[in-house]
Parts: C-alpha cells; sequence; structure tokens
C-alpha cells in the first residue's frame, strides 16, 4: 500500500475497499459530513455520542477481528447508556505496505457487523502513515445513539443494596487473543465474545427500565476494573460471589496455563448491570431470555463502604478485595 | 510528692544533673530511681521529660549512684545513655519525684511484658489480694502497647479507663515504694477486669480435647490440647486447608526440653519478658507432640506463658497444686496456642467478632472485658548463627524503635503486599510497627490503615515523606499514592540489603544479597525508576538514596506468574527447561494435565532471578510436593530435610556476576534421596552465593556484608553464608531485630526514602 499523498489513490482505496463494504445511503451521499434525520417517533429523549480507537493484536483472531470489534465496541459504549446506537463514523489508520486483501477483509467484517446490527458507518476516514509508525490498522470508530426519553442511567447511581448482574461468561475475547497470539493449542478453540449488545440491552429496558441504575461493558481490565470503577463513580463497595460468575471450563484452563485472573481479563460481548433489588428477577429473566445473555447471572450486591472496596467471597468462606490493576498482571508473592 | 530520706553527712558532697536516655518511661523507672537515691542518702529530684529520665542528685556516692542505675535498672528499661553535668551543690535535703514534664517525645509507650515473677508469687499465694486474679501485673509487667489507645500513656487513655481504682490498688498507685506505682493497668478482683469463664472450666474442655478460643494480651489463641492428635487434626480441619505449623505453650522454662532441643540462647529467648515464641529444634525422638501441630518441620515453635490466665490454665490442668513445686518442674503438658485469624484474616481482638468469627472453630470461646486496643500477634524469633533474630515481629516488641544514628525528615514507609509492617521515623529512630499481614482482605487493609494511624499518633509526628515498593499493585503502594505526600517508591531488593544496613546502624554504602521470593525490579539505580522485571537474587550495593545492581541470578522462566509460587512443580518444569530437558516434564508430573503444554509454552513466559523459586524448582524436582499451601512451604520443608549441607563440585558457573546453578538443577533432577538432594542443594547455594560475595566484595573493597529477604530465614543457609563468609575474611550482617523477609522491608524503604529526602527531592537527579 503506497496510498499516502491522499491524492487520487486514496479515492480509489476508498472506492475500492470502504464504500461498497460499508454501503449505505447515507455514505452514498459522497460527503465530509453525513445528513441524518431523527429517528421516527423520537419526540424525546438525549442523543448521546461516543468515540473508541481500536489497536489489536492480532488483527483477526477466532471470534472476530478489528473490523467487526470497531463496530460492537462504539455500540456497545451507546448501548450501555440504554441507547438506541443510530449511526457510527470510521477512521482508519493504515500502515504502508499492509496487504490489500487484509484491509478488504477488515472492511467487509466492518460492514457485515454494521449491517448485522442494524447501525450504518455513515461516514469516515483514511489515512496511510509510513512503515512503522503503525501497527497493520488502527480503527477508530465515533457512535451516536438515542436514549429513549424517562431513561438515565449512571455509573453514580449505584447504591447499598442494588443487586449486580453479569450477561455471561468471562474471559473469552482476552483468552482468545492471547491463546491466538501465543499460538497456543487447547483442545476446545477458545472463541471471542465480540458481540453488539443493544439488542439485549433494549429487552433489558423493557423489563426494568425504572429499576435500571447503570450497565458497563467490561473491556479492558475485565470484571475487575469495571466493578471498581462502579464501586468508585458511585462512592459504595461491591461484594460478589467466586462461585455466581461464570467462566467457560476452556477459558478458566488457558488462565491456569497462563498464569491470568479471569477477573482481570478483557470482554467485548458481556455487559455488567447494577438494578434495585426489586428488579433483580426479572431482569435477569429478560437477560436470560435472550442469546448474548443466555448465561446471565445474579453476581453479588451493593454495600456501604466508604472504602468503595469491591469483595469477591469464595466457596471456603473467606473474602479477598478484587484489585483495579494498574496493567499487566504482575507477581506480587515474595 | 514524696520525700525521703535526708543526707548522711562526713563526706565531700557533690551535685549533678544525670540525664537517662532510653526507653525510660513506663517501666518503674522513677521509684527505682527514688529507691536508689534512698539506699544512697541522695538529696534531689527525678522526673520524666522530653528526652527521658532527669535526674538532680547531691550527695557523696553518686559514682555509685550512675553505676547502679545501669546495672540495677528495671527489667524492661533499656538505658541508651547516662550524661552527667556537674553542679553547683545547694545543701537541700531530701529526694523527691517530680511531676512529669510534658513534650512531644516524652512519651514512647512501654512494650507488653509478661506476667513477672513478684505478681506469680502473688497470683498463687492465697494471703494476696490478688491471688487467682487472672489480670494482675504492676510496673515490671502486663500489657502496654496493646492496650493504649492514645497518649499521653495515663490509665484514661488505655482500655483501663472503664475500671476505676479501688483504694487498695489506688494507694499502690500513688506509692513510690510499691511496685504498683503508677502502674497503668493496675487491676484487683475489687475493681479490675474479668474472666467470662472459670479457669476449671476452660481446662476441663481442654483435657475433653475441645477447642478453645482464648482471648489473651494483643488478640485470641485458638488453644487446644497439643499432645492430641485428634484434637489437633481437627483445629486443623476446622481451620480450614491451612497447613502452616501451630505454636505450643508449655506450662515453663523446665518444660522446653520435653518438646525441643533448646539451646542455652533458645532458653534466654523464651523467657525473655517480651515471652515470643521461639523456634527450636525439634527432638529427634518422640516429643510427645501431636503429628500434625508442625508436620515435616524441623523447628517447632515453644512460648512460655505469658499472661496470669495461662499460669492459670496450667495450674488447673496440673490438678491446681498447693505448693509451688510445679512452677519450675518439667510439666509433659502442651497447648496449642495459634493465631485466631480464621481465612488469613487479622487476629481476632474483639469479643463480638470472637463469637461470630470462631463459632465454627472453637468449642469455647473465652473473653474478658478489659478491650484490646490494639492487635498484635505473637512475636516469632529463631536463633540464627548463634544470636536471636526475628521471624515474626509484634507483642513485646512493638513498639521499640531502631537508632538510625542520626536525625532526618519523617518518613512512613508502608512495606510491601504481604507480611506487611509500616515504618515511621521519628528524630533518629525508625517505629516498625507489629506484624500486620497480607493485604488481600478489607480486614487486613483495615487494620493496616489503623496501625499507620495509631503509630504516628502514639509518637504524635506528620510524616514529611511517604515511602513505597515500586510495585505499581501492592495495596501499600495505593496507599502511598492518595496520602498527599511526596512519595518515594524504592526497588524491593535494595530496601531489604537498606534494612540491614539500618538496623546495624552502617550510614556508608554497604554491599548485600537480597535473597527472596519476588519483587518488581527497574532499570534505574535511584528510588523512583520504572518498574521492570521480576527479581528476587540479587546482589546490590547501597549508599544512601542510591544502589546499584552488581549481579543476579541466572534467570528462570516464571510460567504463570503468582501461580508458580504456589506451584512448584511450574517452577520445576521451569529448571527442566534451563537444563534442556523440558521434555521430560509430561511424564514428570502424570498427576497435571498441563505440565506438557507448560513445557512447550515456556519460552514465551516471563523470567525470574529470584532464589525463592529455585527453592521451589528444586522441591519440584525432588518430587517434594507439586502445590504448596502457603509461601514458603516447599522450601522449608526442604530444609528439615538437611543433614549437613554438601556443595556439588562444579555446581554452578559464575560469568559477569551472573551466578547460575544450571549444573546443581541438572544433577537435582537425577537424584532419588530426597535427604541428599536437599543437603546438595543447600550446601551448592551456600557455596556458590559466597563465591559470588566474596568476587564482589574483593572488587569493590568491601568488608561488611548485608544479608536479606525471605530465603535468610532459612537456617541452613543463613547460618551456612555466615560461616563461609567469615571464613573469607568478611563480615556478614544478618536480620536481627526486623524480619529478614518483607516484614523488614518498610524499615529499608524508610531509610533510603530519608535519604532521598534528605538529597533533595527530584529524585534521578545527583
Ligand atoms: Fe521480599
Ligand atoms: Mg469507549
Ligand atoms: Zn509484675
Ligand atoms: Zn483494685
Amino acid at each position: 500500500m503506497t496510498h499516502g499523498a491522499g491524492g487520487r489513490a486514496m479515492a480509489q482505496l476508498i472506492a475500492d475497499i470502504f464504500a461498497p463494504a460499508l454501503s449505505n445511503p447515507y455514505l452514498a451521499q459522497g460527503n465530509d459530513q453525513a445528513a441524518m434525520p431523527l429517528p421516527a417517533g423520537a419526540a424525546g429523549g438525549t442523543l448521546v455520542m461516543t468515540t473508541d480507537g481500536y489497536v489489536v493484536s492480532p488483527l483477526f483472531f477466532p471470534g472476530g477481528d478489528i473490523g467487526s470489534l470497531a463496530v460492537h465496541g462504539t455500540i456497545n459504549d451507546l448501548a450501555m447508556s440504554g441507547a438506541t446506537p443510530l449511526w457510527l463514523s470510521a477512521s482508519f489508520i493504515v500502515e504502508e505496505g499492509f496487504p490489500f486483501a487484509d484491509l478488504d477483509r477488515i472492511a467487509r467484517s466492518m460492514g457485515a457487523a454494521a449491517r448485522d446490527a442494524g447501525v450504518p458507518v455513515v461516514t469516515g476516514d483514511t489515512k496511510v502513515v509510513e512503515r512503522g509508525k503503525a501497527d497493520g490498522v488502527f480503527i477508530t470508530t465515533a457512535g451516536v445513539g438515542l436514549v429513549p426519553a424517562g431513561l438515565a442511567l449512571s455509573g453514580d447511581l449505584a447504591r447499598p443494596g442494588d443487586a449486580v448482574l453479569l450477561s455471561g461468561s468471562i474471559g473469552d475475547h482476552g483468552v482468545a487473543i492471547m491463546s491466538s497470539r501465543e499460538n497456543l493449542e487447547f483442545e476446545t478453540a477458545i472463541v471471542s465474545d465480540s458481540a453488539a449488545l443493544h439488542g439485549l440491552v433494549v429487552d433489558m429496558v423493557n423489563v426494568a427500565g425504572p429499576h435500571l441504575k447503570l450497565m458497563r461493558d467490561p473491556t479492558r481490565g475485565g470484571l475487575a476494573a469495571t466493578l471498581n470503577e462502579i464501586a468508585h463513580q458511585s462512592g459504595v463497595g461491591i461484594t460478589i460471589a467466586e462461585e455466581a460468575i461464570p467462566v467457560k471450563p476452556e477459558v478458566a484452563a488457558a488462565c491456569e496455563l497462563l498464569g491470568l485472573e479471569p477477573l482481570n481479563v478483557a470482554n467485548e460481548g458481556k455487559l455488567v448491570a447494577v438494578v434495585a433489588a426489586g428488579g433483580a428477577d426479572a431482569l435477569l429473566g429478560a437477560m436470560k431470555a435472550h442469546p448474548l445473555g443466555r448465561d446471565a447471572a445474579i453476581i453479588g450486591h451493593v454495600t456501604d463502604d466508604p472504602n468503595r472496596f469491591v469483595q469477591m467471597t469464595t466457596s471456603f468462606g473467606g473474602g479477598r478485595i478484587v484489585d483495579w490493576l494498574a496493567g499487566e498482571q504482575l507477581p506480587r508473592i515474595c | 510528692m514524696l520525700t525521703a530520706s535526708p543526707i548522711p553527712t562526713g563526706s565531700p558532697v557533690a551535685r549533678e544533673r544525670i540525664r537517662v536516655r532510653g526507653v525510660v518511661q513506663g517501666v518503674g523507672m522513677r521509684p527505682f530511681v527514688f529507691g536508689l537515691a534512698e539506699r544512697l542518702g541522695l538529696a534531689g529530684e527525678v522526673r520524666n521529660d522530653a528526652e527521658g529520665v532527669l535526674i538532680e542528685a547531691e550527695g557523696t556516692s553518686l559514682d555509685a549512684f550512675v553505676a547502679a542505675l545501669r546495672e540495677e535498672a528495671p527489667p524492661l528499661a533499656r538505658i541508651a545513655a547516662v550524661e552527667r553535668m556537674p553542679l553547683t551543690p545547694t545543701g537541700a535535703a531530701g529526694f523527691v519525684i517530680g511531676a512529669s514534664v510534658a513534650g512531644r517525645a516524652a512519651t514512647l509507650v512501654p512494650a507488653d511484658a509478661a506476667t513477672c515473677g513478684d505478681c506469680l508469687d502473688e497470683l498463687f499465694d492465697p494471703a494476696s489480694r490478688f491471688h487467682l486474679y487472672p489480670f494482675l501485673n504492676c510496673t515490671q509487667c502486663g500489657p502496654r502497647y496493646t492496650i493504649t489507645r492514645r497518649l499521653p500513656y495515663d490509665r484514661p487513655n488505655t482500655a483501663m479507663a472503664g475500671f476505676p481504682m479501688c483504694p487498695a490498688c489506688a494507694a499502690a498507685y500513688e506509692n513510690p515504694r510499691d511496685r504498683r506505682f503508677h502502674a497503668e493497668p493496675v487491676a484487683c478482683p475489687d475493681c479490675g477486669p474479668r474472666l467470662s469463664h472459670a479457669i476449671a472450666e476452660i481446662a476441663t474442655a481442654l483435657q475433653a480435647g475441645q477447642i478453645v478460643a482464648l482471648k489473651g494480651i494483643g488478640g485470641f489463641h485458638l488453644m487446644c490440647d497439643a499432645t492430641d492428635e485428634a484434637a489437633v487434626a481437627e483445629l486443623r480441619r476446622r481451620k480450614r486447608r491451612d497447613a502452616k505449623p501451630f505454636a505450643v505453650m508449655v506450662a515453663n522454662a523446665a518444660s522446653l526440653d520435653l518438646f525441643a532441643v533448646p539451646t542455652a540462647a533458645h532458653v534466654a529467648l523464651a523467657t525473655r519478658p517480651a515471652r515470643p515464641i521461639v523456634l527450636m529444634p525439634r527432638r529427634p525422638d518422640h516429643d510427645g507432640l501431636a503429628a500434625s501441630v508442625a508436620p515435616n518441620l524441623a523447628h517447632v515453635g515453644l512460648v512460655l506463658p505469658y499472661a496470669p490466665v495461662h499460669h492459670l490454665l496450667f495450674h488447673a490442668l496440673l490438678g491446681s497444686p498447693e505448693d509451688s513445686g510445679w512452677r519450675s518442674a518439667p510439666q509433659e503438658i502442651a497447648l496449642v496456642a495459634t493465631s485466631a485469624n480464621p481465612g488469613g484474616e487479622p487476629l481476632v481482638i474483639d469479643d463480638a467478632d470472637a463469637r461470630r468469627r470462631l463459632v465454627g472453630i472453637a468449642d469455647l470461646i473465652v473473653t474478658h472485658d478489659r478491650p484490646i486496643v490494639v492487635r498484635a500477634d505473637d512475636s516469632v524469633l529463631a536463633v540464627i548463627d548463634g544470636a536471636p533474630a526475628f521471624i515474626r515481629r509484634a507483642r513485646g516488641a512493638v513498639p521499640e524503635p531502631v537508632d538510625l544514628g542520626r536525625d532526618g525528615p519523617c518518613v512512613l514507609a508502608l512495606g510491601a503486599h504481604l507480611k506487611t509492617t509500616v515504618c515511621v521515623t521519628r528524630g533518629r529512630e525508625a517505629f516498625v510497627s507489629q506484624h500486620v499481614g497480607n493485604l488481600d482482605t478489607v480486614e487486613t487493609v483495615t487494620f493496616y490503615r489503623e496501625t499507620i494511624d495509631h503509630l504516628t499518633s502514639i509518637l504524635d509526628v506528620r510524616p514529611d515523606v511517604v515511602a513505597c515498593d515500586l510495585h505499581p499493585d501492592y495495596r501499600s503502594t495505593r496507599l502511598a499514592e492518595t496520602l498527599g505526600l511526596p512519595v518515594v517508591r524504592v526497588q524491593h531488593h535494595a530496601a531489604h540489603v537498606a534494612a540491614i544496613a539500618a538496623e546495624h546502624g552502617i550510614a556508608g554504602p554497604v554491599l548485600g544479597v537480597a535473597l527472596d521470593g519476588h519483587g518488581i525490579g527497574t532499570t534505574s539505580g535511584e528510588t523512583d525508576g520504572a518498574p521492570s522485571g521480576n527479581w528476587g537474587g540479587e546482589l546490590i550495593a547501597v549508599d544512601g538514596a542510591r544502589w546499584t545492581r552488581l549481579g543476579h541470578l541466572a534467570p528462570l522462566a516464571l510460567p504463570g506468574g503468582d501461580r508458580a509460587a504456589r506451584e512448584p512443580w511450574r517452577m520445576a518444569v521451569a529448571a527442566l527447561a534451563a537444563i534442556g530437558r523440558r521434555h521430560e516434564a509430561a511424564a514428570r508430573f502424570p498427576g497435571i494435565a498441563i505440565a506438557g503444554a507448560l513445557a512447550a509454552r515456556i519460552d514465551t513466559a516471563p523470567t525470574t532471578t529470584s532464589l525463592g523459586r529455585l527453592f521451589d524448582a528444586a522441591a519440584g524436582l525432588l518430587g517434594l510436593r507439586t502445590h504448596q499451601d502457603h509461601e514458603g512451604q516447599a522450601a522449608m520443608e526442604l530444609e528439615a530435610l538437611v543433614g549437613t549441607p554438601r556443595a556439588l563440585v562444579d555446581g554452578w558457573t559464575l560469568a559477569n556476576s551472573v551466578l547460575d546453578f544450571a549444573p546443581l538443577l541438572a544433577v537435582l533432577a537425577d537424584i532419588a534421596d530426597r535427604r541428599d538432594g536437599a543437603a546438595l542443594f543447600h550446601g551448592t547455594l551456600i557455596d556458590g552465593i559466597t563465591a559470588w560475595i566474596v568476587e564482589a566484595a574483593q572488587a569493590r573493597g568491601h568488608r561488611t556484608i548485608a544479608l536479606g529477604g525471605g530465603c535468610l530465614m532459612n537456617t541452613v543457609l543463613a547460618e551456612g553464608l555466615a560461616v563461609a563468609l567469615r571464613a573469607n575474611g568478611l563480615v556478614p550482617l544478618l536480620a536481627r531485630n526486623v524480619p529478614a523477609n518483607d516484614g523488614g522491608l518498610s524499615l529499608g524503604q524508610a531509610s533510603m526514602a530519608r535519604a532521598a529526602a534528605t538529597r533533595g527531592f527530584g529524585t534521578g537527579a545527583t
């Protein structure tokens, strides 16, 4: 790829690769911006917008690639506010020399993910940088969504007594990435959970809207980081039960081999919800009824704790602090 | 104010101001001085002030007075210095005890002390008003640190606040000729605390094989008959998964021989007023102790009774003899006395907490109504290379300071993550807190914060600087970052070496080794370097805040990070990979499904230079154990197998200060006899590490060698290194007053951070 100057070659690249892959009426307007109508019947509500950069190695992994991930991740960030995701943008930084075939595969995967989710990529940008100034492809996506009137979820709303729910097993994405990175061979292939969660969220809001306090997707830093963020933002403690947290056996086995704690491993298709205790059972039912929440569970509850500790009780009856790690998991046993 | 007898006349009269420094307050110093002055016919005054005890004395025998001050000082006093200044005699008559002069530094709370001999006599004297009273004490004994809420150390600020003295106790408290003059916890059956159960009832439960939770000085013990295997095994079962050795309490010093092979040093240590648990060599023959007291270990921890209730229990268990002969005769009774800390949480100190947390463990929960204000586990000491060394430092030792030799800013050092202590410096002294524990539970973190607050409060200081480890995810580091103080991050192993130097009063450059399980390394030889690498077998020169990594052990894979520390089989696989035999992994560990997979990907694992993990590798290769219940278990079991250490010829290589034990590992991999392997492992370590140190010492002109890190708690290794280094003309320094492991890390951090702060911030710039 030698399309750095931004001239005709770049136009060709966009026409050949991104336009067909992401095609929709808004993108077809062909402008530097897209003009979009408010959704039908949107009498009120709040617009939300998010943006996220995607850097992943390897670019292709079991269960997805950087293209689908960039769509799912941004949709999920919108969905966690209870919003209906409406439109996405995408910006590509491509390293000179990156194979066309791979770029094409990423673009088509991205288009498929957007179409499956019903959320079009309505505008985009592409830059090619010198070899070594990027690692293959970086993607930045932004998204706009509409939160229905009357719904106001926020990370500071967790209160003692609220229930904490998790939509499914943890660690799948991070372990899939790591096993493909290290060429680990496991009896069962571990597949990333990368998925768009807004459909699940709609069902959850419909059932438990008034009881729902907040939702978060436990991506980088895993469930441990997300629970700690919630505890800090809300000024509460959280206690979870180890045996309530679903971990797939193959993920557990890989974590054992790698010395990882599943709680600290990234997910890309899971969400954590905090709900008033009265709404917990109904919410759990709604989640379990959706394919992406089949393994949902109530994993714990919010506590009154000025120290904002997240604790995990084990089957031995002891409790330990669930840490919010600075980075990778480092040994601590001296 | 009291007046002593007048001065005898005839000889030349002199007057002096005499300053006494050290641990001289709250230990009965003033009544002692008063009595001494009376005896020698001196006039004058004694009082406490900000610097210790100040005496003005006038008479004809001042030299004898000063000599006696040192020689006859009360047992709990530690006289650091006596300074004399001549004054003009005034001719005034009488000797008085003056009022204390309040001041910041005047106020050091003494450590807790075991029931003294005089009190024991009263305890078993039917004529005494203290007969069989479980809370008797005097100026020479009793709880101190553990009952002190705040300063000054006066009864209303202690757990005795709720017990107004009866007339008899008040009279004793006011009388300088009484053993209880100004003994803040003084109490008797009429006015003092009470036990929840009759002694006879507790003794009966123990005799029936039951488990008793007993509230003591610094916390609750779990007790049972240590000679009854069923009782001890049941205690282990109820404490769950815990294979840590239990301490054993025996009736008196004469009984120690029945259960161990103590040397005179062990006995002296065990009978100190601090009454620590002392690790003693086990009897080679049958010692009468239940097998599950200290499985597979070479030492057993014995402790003598230190609270009146302990003595009363032994008395009752012996059938309440009326004469006192039992107190000095060997007794075959032994009681497990282990900390009541379910699930690795801090020791239980609160009555309600005991009823809640110990209900599934103890058959009988015995409390009393004197609150334990400050939690303090039993201290544990070993005799290493002929002298005492702390393994765990708490009750009876805290808050005695380490003298840093010079003034400096006030530093709060927050220690490590496991076995944590904190250290606070004030002036030239460093105060290391009691053992806090592992910062993995909310309860321990709460205790940790309370310890910081209590220590800074009783020292009446506000830290200028906070010191912590380089590790970003130690909870101590996290706390350091929230205090709003300048933070100095000290590399783990440099701090281990600095701790040894600090307690031995070495101010200049020092060469040392830090041998432990793990610490985060860095590329920079300053405080505040960027974290990088897993270290644990380091040759380091420390000079103030600066340090240099001169050498290290050859790296081994660390497959699975902390899991490798819990599962020695992983380190055994790492060792196999290091000697080109990774293909043996699956066959050697047939019970471990992932052994082959782990071996296959071992090149992508992080590496470590840790000696602790090398111990795990050896234990794994020798088939000692594949998994361990607690840190150091495999290493301790390996040590217990050593008869006489023996060095393998060409068992190590040394190049560019990298010490490689690969040849030793290759031999261990094929040794069938574990005792042989253990002897060879220890002997070769001693041989190689000595050569490594000697080379660096000669190259850099060092004579004194600091030996720090948790591996130095291994007696065979520590003594072997000490002897070998001396044979090479070097002076080895071992950890003595603070533990060699991470329990002593806060002292090293404090010492280095003080140097950094003294030099000015913006470390890295020199
Ligand atoms: Fe250490
Ligand atoms: Mg985001
Ligand atoms: Zn006494
Ligand atoms: Zn009384």
